[in-house]
């Protein structure tokens, strides 16, 4: 029962408050004038009852306030009572509202994005069985050369990995893929095209825990050289299937030949990322099964999955000692002596993982400064009502109802921010996920619970961060103080410009340190952008394609079609040259290989053998790239067939392998190319070219080049590069057609112009300079603003003491210099500070930057110009506004 | 400016609650009435009352009604309700145990 009516009446004090209020009014009314009567009965005259009585009673306003209290509701309706007062306040200087919601709301957004990002890439579980359970296990070579930061995962070759799986019992599973490419040529006169695609051991998918969404994953017996089966990607399936489920147990063609469909991957299986269009098995399509014995071809992705009880360190030590038998045996050979492993997400999220850190970073230094911003402007409001808050305090206000209605007014704009924010980074996201092209995609991008608990969270810190800081300071003067200070102003009082000159010094210095990351990443990427990739790229369009073995059987058939192609595109209108390879400088990688000098004295087992990067080329490949010759020649038309076993070095490989040699007429011999049961193949060196970069931002590397129509090495995808007069990319369409008219089921992929692709390589450095830049000199902006906004803010609270000062005689330049020193002091000290900071903040990103020291005094001194310029012009308004006080009116100001 | 601290918090609920077994109150004759009976020992604040009163009242210990009172003008007065008399009856009982030991103490030492 007692429920019932406690429950009854918490209704009633939510319903019929203000009634309550009034009858409480009344009772305390009735109260004191009974009071007062029995007073008046004793003999007092009428005030000194009433006076008598209130003395008795207590203050009732405070008793007021203590009774309601005890109803229920009470603090909702404090709640209420704040929420109204603020929304008026807040309401009744807009210009101060705008700002500051849209710089929160620009700080939040910009952090909810990144933070989708990361959540995405690297929080948040792939979706496989246990993906916690998964790492990645690569080769790792001793040799001090090769541990570059990027290069001590290397890939295993197929024979480590089946000898790995077959011999260690540390890891629950092991399967591995590699990468394929394919023509896909249609059934019903569909384009061709290029696809991308993977070979995966059968158990891949049931390691992973990925179960098809139509028909099977491949059997043990289909990973074998012969098998001709294929599982599509959903993409595909969708895309050129029209997402018919028919389709399995149908076949398609793969460069000419039948594959039969076993299954369709499911829609969210999109790993290592979704460019890849079809599986198949690993030992079966599109590699020579030779290959797969190899301990020294290094092209597979070996994936784990731990076993239960077993650690990965152990599992990892059983991998790694086999690995250095396995070495032990092959002395003469590139295998690798130790294994290493990593977790699968950090796997695909390595390129990202630092720009994508560093860009949180700077988007949290963007947030701390906005925050700091608001909070300043909040004080310089809560100085305006001080001796409000001061009468408040006096009549009886707690301290805290004083603090809890100031971080009402911050509550109420970072939630403002923070809808429009959340709003702002739905587009900011998809943006960013699509510009970045590095992003791993094997998780979808989006917003989703916990990135809007982390918004939330985010609303709450920065209304806490720029609410509580000027709410402690407006309510922490004794009541007294206050009401003297203000009874006549001569000077701000001295506390609270000290917090803010102590907050705008803060402020500074967080910008120093991001305009000097900006800086740093900007002159990297300028560096970058400038580099010579020794090669002229400019004006040439390149496309590759890949000739199928069955119907490009010989090299006489690659040869007439390659020749007929670059002949007909000689001949085009507005083409200066054309140049057949396999990768273009700056366009890639391509592959290397070891390789031994006939001439030289063999090499100790156990020592680094030499190595370099090979790459194919036409006569006239160097002249249309623009490489120029160093020594001897370059290839010819004669260079094929038998007379095809050339070789042209460039000039590292010459400095590295032939010092104080001429390297021509020397022969190299490189074990990988020798066809099995035929004798060894010596390439005659006949020329030196210069060196070209791989690709932009990468160290020189020795490089090799064989004639491209030699039968030795056997390739059959080729690069093809045509230098223009005019636009290149106007002339893509007339060279595909020339490549159809002769062979039409012949798709050409990526038709590019080559500084396109070198500028894609680029895409990731330029990214993170340009946004980390965005946020610097929005960091700027705010802290200017900041900046001019303290300093009219003292300067108009100094008014009397300028006014007097002029009065007295002093020069308006004296007046200028002293208010100018006022505001650049915080900005100096800010500026020592951030400098401080981004000395020891810059190391972290390092690794990051090319061609460019962290401690870049071109850039600090740079970033030290740009803050005082800004800080001088933020500052000279106010301080030229108090110069040219009038001493007449400042003195009647008050 | 902190609440009443007159009386220990609770006892203030016990004397009210034991003033009001007799009859229906208003404030002002609850205050009158714990001054009178305590021997003018228990200076009671006497606004402090009536945070205590709508405490009370929200608690269901006692029930509030609008009536005329002794001078012709309405006035709110408070009844005990029976969950009320429970609470009195637990809470002298507690004060008795209480001041017993406290008694107990005080004279041995």
């Amino acid at each position: 029962m007692r429920w019932l009516n406690q429950f009854a009446m918490k209704l009633h004090m939510l319903f019929a408050r203000n009634r309550a209020g009034a009858r409480l009014d009344d009772e305390l009314r009735f109260h004191l004038d009974r009071q007062t009567e029995e007073n008046v009965a004793a003999g007092m005259g009428r005030e000194e009852a009433r006076a008598a009585a209130l003395r008795s009673f207590g203050n009732p306003a405070l008793l007021r306030e203590q009774t309601r209290a005890a109803w229920s509701w009470n603090s909702l309706e404090a709640l209420f009572r704040d929420l109204r007062l603020s929304f008026r306040t807040l309401r009744r200087t807009p210009g101060f509202t705008l700002v500051s919601v849209a710089v929160i709301a620009l700080c939040i957004g910009a952090s909810t994005s990144l933070f989708t990002i990361v959540r995405s890439v690297l929080l948040r579980p792939l979706p496989f069985r246990d993906p916690s359970q998964l790492v990645m296990i690569y080769e790792h070579f001793r040799a001090p050369e090769l541990n570059q930061p990027n290069y001590n995962f290397n890939p295993v070759a197929p024979a480590d990995f089946y000898d790995w799986r077959s011999q260690t019992n540390g890891f629950g599973d092991m399967a591995a893929w590699r990468y394929a490419q394919f023509n896909l040529t249609g059934e019903r006169g569909e384009l061709p095209e290029v696809i991308i695609a993977r070979g995966a051991t059968y158990n891949l998918f049931s390691l992973l825990g990925v179960q098809p969404a139509y028909g099977r994953s491949f059997t043990q017996d289909e990973d074998r050289p012969g098998e001709s089966v294929v599982m599509l990607t959903w993409s595909l399936f969708e895309r050129r299937f029209s997402g018919d489920p028919s389709i399995v147990g149908r076949s398609i063609h793969l460069d000419g030949q039948p594959y039969t469909v076993v299954g369709v991957l499911p829609k969210n299986f999109t790993y290592p990322d979704s460019t890849v269009q079809v599986w198949v098995p690993f030992a079966a399509a599109g590699i020579p099964p030779e290959v797969l014995r190899h301990h020294d071809f290094h092209f597979s992705r070996v994936v784990a999955r731990l076993r239960p009880g077993v650690s990965l360190a152990n599992a990892i030590a059983q991998v790694d000692a086999l690995q250095y038998r396995i070495h032990m045996q092959y002395l003469n050979a590139p295998v690798a002596e130790d294994a290493v492993s990593r977790s699968i997400t950090e796997d695909l999220a390595q390129d990202v993982r630092k720009p994508l850190l560093l860009l949180m970073g700077a988007v949290g230094c963007m947030l701390l400064i906005g925050c700091l911003n608001v909070a300043n402007l909040l004080i310089a409001r809560s100085a305006v009502r001080q001796k409000e808050v001061a009468i408040r305090g006096a009549l009886g206000a707690r301290r805290w109802t004083l603090i809890r209605e100031q971080l009402m007014e911050s509550l109420l704009i970072s939630l403002a921010g923070g809808v429009l924010g959340v709003a702002l980074s739905f587009s900011a996201t998809k943006w960013l996920a699509h510009a970045w092209k590095e992003l791993p995609s094997a998780q979808s991008i989006h917003v989703d619970g916990m990135v809007l608990a982390f918004a939330c969270a985010l609303v709450l810190a920065v209304a806490l961060l720029s609410g509580l800081l000027p709410a402690i300071s407006s309510t922490a003067k004794s009541v007294f103080a206050t009401l003297q200070t203000t009874a006549r102003t001569t000077s701000a009082g001295l506390g609270r410009t000290t917090l803010r000159k102590a907050l705008l010094v803060v402020e500074i210095s967080v910008t120093v340190v991001l305009l000097i990351a900006a800086g740093l990443l900007l002159k990297s990427f300028v560096r970058l952008r400038a580099t010579d990739v020794g090669a002229d790229t400019r004006g040439v369009l390149t496309l590759y394609y890949s000739l199928p073995v069955e119907k490009y059987s010989t090299q006489e058939k690659i040869n007439a079609f390659n020749e007929a192609l670059l002949a007909r595109l000689r001949a085009l209108p507005g083409v200066r040259a054309a140049a057949l390879g396999s990768v273009f400088p700056g366009a890639g990688y391509g592959g290397d290989d070891i390789f031994l000098v006939r001439e030289h004295p063999p090499i100790p087992p156990g020592t680094l053998l030499p190595d370099a990067m090979n790459r194919i080329a036409d006569p006239g490949y160097f002249q249309a790239l623009g490489i120029p010759l160093l020594r001897g020649r370059f290839f010819t038309s004669d260079d094929r067939g038998a007379q095809g076993e050339k070789i042209i070095i460039s000039h590292l490989l010459a400095q590295k392998y032939f010092p104080g040699e001429d390297p021509i007429g020397r022969h190299l011999h490189v074990p990988a190319w020798d066809v099995p049961g035929q004798p060894e193949t010596n390439f005659e060196i006949v020329g030196e070219v210069g060196d070209t970069l791989w690709q932009v931002g990468q160290p020189d590397t020795a490089t090799m080049y064989t004639p491209a129509l030699a039968e030795l090495p056997k390739v059959n995808g080729f690069a093809l590069a045509v230098r223009t007069a005019s636009d290149p990319l106007a002339i893509s369409v007339p060279v595909q057609k020339q490549i159809a008219a002769l062979d039409p089921e012949l798709p050409v992929s990526d038709v590019l112009t080559l500084d396109q692709v070198i500028g894609q390589s680029l895409a990731s450095a330029d990214l993170s300079a340009t946004l980390v830049l965005a946020f610097a000199i929005l960091s700027l902006v705010l802290a200017s603003v900041g900046l001019y906004g303290v300093l009219s803010f003292l300067a108009s609270q100094r008014t009397v003491e300028i006014g007097v000062r002029i009065a007295l005689g002093a020069q308006r330049d004296q007046v200028l210099r002293l208010m100018l020193l006022d505001g650049l002091r915080p900005a100096l000290f800010g500026l020592v500070l951030g400098l401080g900071a981004a000395a020891a903040a810059v190391r972290l990103i390092r690794s990051m930057l090319y061609e460019t020291q962290p401690v870049d005094p071109a850039v600090f001194a740079a970033v030290a110009a740009v803050l005082l310029l800004v800080a001088g012009l933020a500052c000279l308004a106010p301080a030229w506004r108090a110069a040219r006080l009038d001493p007449m009116q400042a003195l009647r100001t008050e | 400016m902190g609440k009443p601290s007159d009386l220990v918090q609770g006892t203030l609920d016990l004397l009210i609650l034991k003033t009001l077994t007799l009859d229906a109150m208003h404030g002002w004759a609850i205050a009158k009435r714990i001054q009178q009976l305590s021997g003018e020992v228990l200076q009671v604040q006497q606004g402090s009352l009536y945070p205590a009163l709508h405490r009370l009242e929200q608690q269901g210990w006692i029930k509030a009604r609008w009536a005329e009172s002794e001078t012709g003008r309405q006035a709110k007065f408070y009844a005990l309700t029976a969950a009320g008399r429970k609470q009195l009856e637990t809470e002298s009982a507690n004060w008795s145990r209480l001041s017993a030991a406290i008694n107990l103490i005080v004279s041995e030492a």
